[in-house]
């Protein structure tokens, strides 16, 4: 058990314990936790999974079927950065499918996939909430408006000079 | 009772009632899914949809769910309006996108709920010209087989698993048309329950294993009433036969007993009746010792020519019926009946029930535990023990949530916002173990503590209820859980005690009694149960009448002055005291006369062995630990030279002309023989219906009104099919026709209603939905509240003390493993693990020993080598043998052990085939 | 300055740079008087202005706000939490509003916040932020910082008697956690599954206690109006409805955005004053009134008051007050079917007429879409509109909601249908 905790790092405990402060009971920041985990590693993996579940008092299975619920729960690995293209009404009419298309010829992947050099993961995501500048994503932590297909261009050869997210 | 309105018809309905209840009850059909009659409503599958009206001048109407529509005053509804019907549909043929059309390839096909809503909202041609959507599905183990695609997604299996059962590792997992429910991993199911997920899932994604691989349609199954002998509680069960073989055992509904669910021992256990282990012939061993079968009768009369000359000593059987236990003490004369059990647990045995029969409480049938607000387990591993009473005692601590119901008037049907509204708020459940259980998931108090203690907190938690008690001397902090207990327990409206022989402590019993006492009030009906060891425990003690040896004593006459005959029912004298007690007694006596199912250690010593049917095949009167008769009737008929336990002891009976046997042709005459020869036993006739009580023309069916191939299945023997056996000896039938058996709840072999084709007709049968059957509920209870509650003297402290280096020995229970019969179906085996013990790290330290390691325990009646498992929730200086455990018969429960390195042992290979946690003993 | 909080109170401190309003600048502008007016009040002395003001909540459904509160047991309250949440998880597609209130001017829904939990006494709050709102989590955690360290939050809020904590939890991400039970149960940290009403949160929420949930503009409202009044508040509507209303507008229009505007606005004004009418060589077809989940209405309806009851008269639902245009060069087939996707893919998977029925409608739509439409599809979809969109049929309002576009395209779109179907192909293709 303890061989399993050990699997989470003492940042993440650290994180998750703050978390734990201040709920009723462990398993009620499974949640929390969950995206402190990803936050570290970029995604959740059986290990974190069975470890994290372990540390809130919970099983695996249950942990497991939060995670698996939730969109922005990776359950496997993802690249150094995630591409959420909004695809959703408001993009969509202003032109989102051709950019989608642009991106994923630039970067050699379809929805879903990562790049070779593990860089990005482009996913899918509901709408963004920035529909009056559509279309829009996130790169990362990033939220860029008005795209086009020069813009995506200039936003990717821009973005390969700052390294990754997660440790 | 309000009224209601459906379809413009008045019914007066049941308060608190959902519409579905009050309308299946009003013998409506009215299709669901997600609803059960014991997990209540959550409203996902919107099977049962109705229209609702405003008023008398509504003629609109809205779309309601009937399981999560109250009936009240004056409610009106239509369950006909097109609209509702056409929703039905609609919600079917949604259900269907991505059904797989394996219906004849299904398991559940012909008992499937699906199929059942199916037609009965006349859905046919489908619409969608789509991909379905598969799945892959898991390896569970080797007791349920996972077909995801079946899926229908109403969520009763997580329902079940998780809220109802407190299962962990099973849930729905992604979302939207992905949901999928399984484990984190492939692995098998944890729960010692999950058996119920057969029937609780209404189609065909978690099913029975065996049934799979060897398989049947429900309607080709011949069943017939019957009990559970894998533990004290006595479920009732409806085992299904073809070709001479047990094809699956479902659960058969008792009202007040297993209601719905069986633990798995019970439902997957029962297959050690296919076993290749069966004796399959009378045999007589020669003078080089080997067997050679003999013909029956002969060997009838050779023994009933024994039994004439010289003593015979009787060996009965706690896991034989009263009516063959009361056979052999006939033979034998009451003097010379032994109960088959070892002398402490006979002792054991005989005073719970002297403690039962007098005490005031309540002995609480499964049902009335489930009422308890407060409950305390004293010393006793339920879960491992009597399965089914820990499954009672998780819902038990809900009653917390439904009060916190009731003040928002939220009915109890309610499943999903009660829990939500309540959370983690339990009513109390506190558990005195020796070691950590399977039930301290949902307890508010645990200690685990060694059995002496645990009678000591008993005694102390007696005398906080009452003054008048001795005060126990304890430490501090059991001083101070004695009295927050005996706070939970006087707070309480219906406190219950729960204890039993597992700890094989006299202490724990009366002090659980003394507790019970102090809690009994003239406004209280206080609850005390005992759970005991085998399904007959108590019914081998109430034939002792009293009297009745134990083995030890039957050991003691043997080295005296020996025995001339032994003969022995149904039981492996090896698994009740060591190697060297039974080879003594063996040598001691003259002749060996063993019956019995299966071989066993004691058959290699017998001189005689006689083969007798299984539970499955023969009837027989078992009584349970609420002190409940029950009758089970044979599912189908053993091939000759077996015997039915009875008529073989008959058969000896009355060629060695006793007395008593000569009026006896029957089995009822057997019953009712002993009824009126035992006064406690007064009772057990009305356990079920006599064979005579029917015409033959009006017996119940064992077999379905479909039930195919009567001839074909035997058509390589012979074309001509012969007669269909005869049944004489009770009021069921080996046939397809005679008359339903709705009349008596004692009888029902199988529900089946039109249109419902699955266990779900069970609402059919029953008064009310999820109410007593219309027939009565079966079983007969034999021992009431006594009126003299007499406090009793007791030394709470019966062990011996510990000299320096010696440790106490306490038995650890397994549900698959313990119990004798169950180990021998295969799908069990398969779960069970060597003998072994358990202890502390710091005792393993000590040891110089870790997991997988030997140790060689220095019992009185020899030494023994076991594995050892570290288990940190161990009490303090104890270690625990797994009991019942081929390995482990001579092991004294309480006795003071010293413990060594085994030298020479052998580390098991790993084991593949299961991962079962190996901490869970 | 004054002048703009008496007629935008919402966006008094919204400016044009999108700069985020610290608490200096806040308090500056009168910032957290409405929160000293309110703990001179007792708390059903607030419950009263909030009921006399006829606010109504801004997270779609238009609830009075006043009433929903007074289902919360108050003084003979069992002992325990109570608890309130911002529902800031805004993912209704077209959606955002609640976004600019909480980058821009983070103090207000604090304040709003600790205004309205002073009013319901509760004494834990959340705000439950839709996990992808980074700029918004990092405005959000600022001012509580400086909330707290300011004593407007924490111990004894004021000098006063009252205390509040109040955290703020960021969303793993589904639609459905922005349905109030489904977010109820994603803050308990389990499977956002929508719960059964009764009992309603007001008396059995979160961890089982009363609790309430609010749209962010709808708290945002609650500081001003224990500022200004409940008459004040009423006269800024334009309608029968009070107070201002963040409207926006997206899609092929000059200027996209989002504006407070008195409620009641018309739909004209909103289009062509503020979102400054379609992109040349654009003509409107119809408009979502608000976000994705509202049914369409057309060019005949240009001159409707944006409020509650006129759009609900004229067949859809103001919901959240941005609306998405249809023109005339988008292929409304492929606008519902963006839609549709959307929400199949958002359903939680709990009850069979959505979690089954959705995909299906999707893949109805793809087909023809694609040009593989046949002429039974049509019934396809005004069935499964009747099956899927009607309010009970479902356990949750997610899926009557995802019905409601594609069942207004059917009744003012029909003919694009037919011609997808009739010449197998998609006649906006090209031109999309
Ligand atoms: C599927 C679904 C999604 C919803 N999403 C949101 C949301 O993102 N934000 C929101 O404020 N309300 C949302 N709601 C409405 C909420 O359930 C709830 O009515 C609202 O938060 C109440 O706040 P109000 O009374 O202030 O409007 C949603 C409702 C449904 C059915
Ligand atoms: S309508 Fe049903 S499946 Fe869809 S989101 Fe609501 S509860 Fe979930
Ligand atoms: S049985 Fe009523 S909704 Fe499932």
């Amino acid at each position: 058990m303890s061989a399993l905790i050990n699997a989470l790092s003492t940042r993440e405990l650290a994180e998750i314990d703050d978390e734990i402060s201040h709920a009723p009971y462990r398993s009620a920041v499974a949640i929390d936790a969950l995206k402190i985990v990803q936050a570290h590693r970029g995604w959740v993996s059986d290990e974190s999974i069975k470890a994290l579940a372990t540390y809130l008092e919970m099983s695996a299975a249950e942990l497991d079927s939060i995670a698996t619920f939730y969109n922005l729960i990776y359950r496997r690995p993802v690249g150094d950065k995630v591409i959420l293209f909004c695809d959703s009404v408001s993009c969509w009419i202003r032109g989102c499918a051709k950019l989608e298309q642009h991106i994923g010829d630039r970067l050699g992947i379809k929805r879903g996939e990562t790049t070779a050099d593990n860089r990005y993961t482009l996913l899918p995501v509901p709408c963004l909430g920035a529909c009056d500048k559509a279309p829009v994503m996130m790169v990362g932590d990033d939220l860029h408006e008005n795209l086009t297909a020069d813009s995506i261009d200039a936003i990717l050869a821009d973005d390969s000079t700052s390294r990754g997210e997660h440790d | 009772m309000p009224t209601i309105y459906i379809d413009g018809q008045a019914h007066e309905v049941s308060e608190g009632d959902n519409l579905l209840q009050a309308a299946l009850g009003l013998g409506l059909d009215l299709p669901y899914f997600c609803w059960h009659p014991a997990m209540g409503s959550i409203g996902a599958c919107r099977q049962c949809a109705v229209l609702q009206y405003q008023d008398e001048d509504d003629t609109r109407g809205r779309i309601v769910m009937g399981c999560m529509t109250p009936v009240t005053e004056g409610a009106r509804f239509s369950l006909a309006a097109d609209r509702a019907q056409a929703f039905r549909e609609d919600i079917i043929e949604s259900l269907m996108l991505n059904h797989p059309h394996d219906c004849p390839v299904c398991a559940e096909g012909g008992e499937c709920h699906l199929q059942d809503m199916t037609v009965m909202v006349g859905h046919r041609d489908r619409e969608y010209q789509g991909r379905k959507n598969t799945h892959r599905n898991q390896h569970l183990g080797p007791l349920i087989h996972h077909e995801m695609n079946r899926c229908i997604t109403c969520y009763r299996c997580t329902r079940y698993y998780r809220d109802y059962a407190g299962g962990t590792d099973l849930a729905a997992m992604a979302s939207h048309d992905h949901v999928y429910f399984g484990r984190h991993e492939e692995g098998v199911l944890e729960s010692e329950f999950a058996g119920n997920l057969v029937e609780v899932c209404p189609t065909g994604v978690f099913t029975d294993k065996s049934l799979v691989h060897d398989y049947t349609r429900k309607w080709d199954l011949q069943s017939a009433p019957s009990v559970c002998t894998a533990c004290s509680v006595g479920c009732n069960i409806m085992p299904g036969e073809r070709y001479g073989k047990l094809k699956r055992i479902h659960n058969r509904f008792n009202h007040d007993v297993n209601g719905y669910f069986l633990c798995d021992r019970g439902r997957f256990g029962g297959h050690f009746v296919n076993s290749e282990d069966r004796i399959p012939a009378v045999g007589k061993r020669d003078g080089d010792g080997r067997f050679s079968a003999v013909d029956a009768d002969s060997a009838v009369s050779s023994i009933a020519a024994l039994l004439r000359q010289g003593k015979t000593i009787g060996i009965g059987s706690p896991r034989s019926s009263v009516e063959a236990n009361y056979l052999l003490r006939e033979l034998v004369g009451a003097e010379n009946y032994c109960t088959g059990m070892s002398a402490q647990e006979g002792a054991l045995v005989q005073h719970a029930l002297q403690q039962l029969e007098q005490s005031q409480a309540l002995v609480p049938s499964i049902r009335a535990m489930e009422s308890a607000d407060a409950v305390l387990v004293l010393g006793e591993d339920v879960t491992n023990t009597a399965p089914r009473i820990a499954l009672a005692l998780r819902q038990s601590v809900r009653n917390k949530a439904y009060a916190m119901a009731a003040d928002l008037r939220l009915e109890a049907w309610q499943d999903a916002a009660i829990r939500n509204l309540a959370q983690d708020q339990r009513s109390p459940l506190s558990v005195l173990s020796v070691a950590a259980t399977r039930l301290d998931d949902v307890a508010s108090h645990t200690a685990q503590l060694c059995p002496d203690d645990i009678a000591r907190v008993g005694f102390a938690i007696a005398a906080e209820l009452e003054g008048a008690l001795p005060a126990v001397d304890l430490g501090a902090e059991l001083a101070e859980l004695a009295k927050t207990i005996a706070d939970t327990l006087r707070s309480a409206d219906i406190p219950l005690v729960v204890s039993g022989t597992g700890c094989g402590h006299s202490g724990i019993l009366d002090a659980s009694a003394a507790i019970a006492r102090a809690l009994t009030g003239p406004d209280r009906p206080a609850q005390l149960s005992f759970c005991l060891a085998e399904c007959n425990s108590l019914g081998a003690a109430l034939v002792a009448d009293g009297a009745g040896m134990g083995l030890e004593e039957v050991l003691e006459l043997a080295a005296q002055d020996g025995i001339d005959n032994l003969l022995i029912l149904e039981n492996d004298l090896f698994r009740r005291t060591s190697c060297s007690k039974a080879d003594s007694l063996f040598q001691a006596a003259g002749n060996v006369v063993l019956l019995d199912t299966l071989t066993t250690p004691t058959c290699d010593n017998a001189d005689w062995v006689l083969p007798t049917s299984s539970f499955a095949e023969t009837e027989g009167t078992l009584i349970s630990q609420e002190g409940r008769a029950q009758r089970h009737f044979p599912v189908f008929n053993s091939v000759a030279p077996i015997r039915e336990n009875w008529r073989w002891l008959l058969d000896i009976g009355h060629c060695a002309e006793v007395a008593t046997c000569k009026s006896m042709v029957h089995f009822d005459d057997v019953t009712t023989s002993c009824a009126n020869t035992i006064k406690t036993l007064f009772g057990i006739c009305a356990a079920a219906p006599a064979a005579s009580s029917v015409p033959a023309a009006d017996k119940v069916p064992r077999q379905t009104h479909r039930f195919s191939g009567r001839t074909a299945m035997r058509a390589n023997i012979s074309v001509h099919e012969p007669r269909q056996p005869t049944d004489e000896e009770s009021p069921l039938s080996f046939t397809m026709e005679g008359h339903s058996a709705e009349h008596n709840g004692a009888l029902l072999p199988y529900v089946w209603s039109p249109g419902w084709n699955s266990n779900q007709s069970l609402h059919k049968y029953q008064s009310a939905v999820g109410g007593a059957l219309q027939g009565g509920t079966a079983g007969t209870r034999l021992i009431e509240p006594g009126d003299i509650d007499a406090a009793q003297e007791s030394s709470g402290s019966t062990a011996p003390a510990l000299n320096a280096g010696e440790y106490r020995l306490v038995p650890l229970y397994r549900i698959f493993g313990s119990e004798e019969m169950s180990v021998r179906a295969p799908a069990v085996a398969q779960l069970c693990r060597p003998a072994g013990l358990e202890m502390p790290a710091s005792v393993a330290a000590e040891l110089g020993v870790s997991n997988g390691d030997g140790v060689t325990l220095t019992a009185t009646t020899g030494n023994v080598d076991l594995e050892v498992t570290i288990n940190d929730s161990l009490a303090a200086n104890c270690v625990g043998y797994s009991h019942g455990v081929s390995g482990t018969g001579g092991l004294v429960p309480g006795s003071a052990t010293k413990l060594c390195r085994a030298e020479n042992w052998q580390r098991a290979p790993e084991l593949i085939g299961t991962d079962r946690g190996a901490t869970t003993a | 300055m004054t002048d703009r909080g008496l007629t935008h109170p919402l966006t008094r401190n919204v400016h044009q740079d999108k700069r985020v309003t610290d608490l200096a600048a806040y308090e500056a502008n009168g910032g957290y008087r409405g929160l000293r007016k309110a703990v001179e009040m007792t708390p059903a002395d607030c419950l009263q202005v909030v009921k006399d003001s006829n606010l109504r909540g801004r997270g779609g459904a238009g609830f009075p706000t006043g009433m929903k509160w007074s289902f919360v047991p108050m003084d003979n309250a069992p002992p325990g939490h109570k608890y309130l949440i911002a529902n800031a998880d805004e993912m209704e597609p077209g959606t955002f509003k609640d976004r600019l209130l909480m980058e821009c001017d983070p103090h207000q829904l604090v304040e709003g916040m600790i205004c309205s939990a002073y009013t319901i006494q509760a004494d834990i709050a959340y705000i439950f932020l839709r996990g992808e709102y980074i700029k918004s989590a990092q405005t959000l955690s600022d001012a509580l910082r400086e909330a707290y360290a300011a004593g407007y939050l924490g111990k004894n809020i004021l000098g006063t008697d009252y205390s509040l904590e109040l955290y703020l939890h960021t969303s793993a991400g589904r639609y459905i956690c922005g349905e109030e039970t489904a977010l109820i149960s994603s803050l308990e940290g389990k499977r956002a599954n929508p719960r059964a009403k009764p009992p309603f949160p007001q008396v059995s929420g979160l961890w089982g206690r009363p609790t309430i949930v609010n749209n962010v503009e709808t708290l945002c409202n609650i500081c001003h109006i224990l500022d200004r009044g409940a008459d004040w508040f009423q006269q800024l509507g334009h309608g029968e409805d009070a107070g201002t209303k963040m409207y926006g507008v997206s899609g092929n229009v000059v200027n996209p955005g989002c504006w407070e505007l008195p409620i009641g606005t018309t739909v004209r004004e909103i289009l062509e004053e503020h979102a400054g009418g379609m992109l040349p060589g654009y003509k409107m077809r119809g408009f979502l009134p608000g976000g994705g989940s509202t049914d369409f209405l057309t060019e005949e309806h240009l001159d409707l008051a944006m409020d509650y009851s006129t759009i609900g008269k004229a067949g859809s639902r103001m919901g959240t007050g941005t609306m998405i245009i249809l023109d005339d060069q988008t292929c409304p087939v492929g606008m519902v079917k963006n839609l549709i996707e959307f929400f199949a893919h958002e359903s939680c998977g709990f009850c069979t007429p959505c979690r089954d029925g959705l995909p299906w409608t999707r893949d109805v739509l793809e087909e023809i879409e694609a040009g593989r439409g046949r002429e039974e599809d049509m019934g396809i979809l005004n069935h499964q509109v009747a099956f899927i969109g009607a309010i009970g049929n479902t356990h949750c309002a997610l899926a009557p909601g995802a019905m409601e576009p594609l069942q207004s395209a059917l009744k003012y779109f029909p003919e694009d249908f037919e011609r997808h179907i009739a010449g197998q192909s998609c006649p906006y293709c090209d031109a999309g």
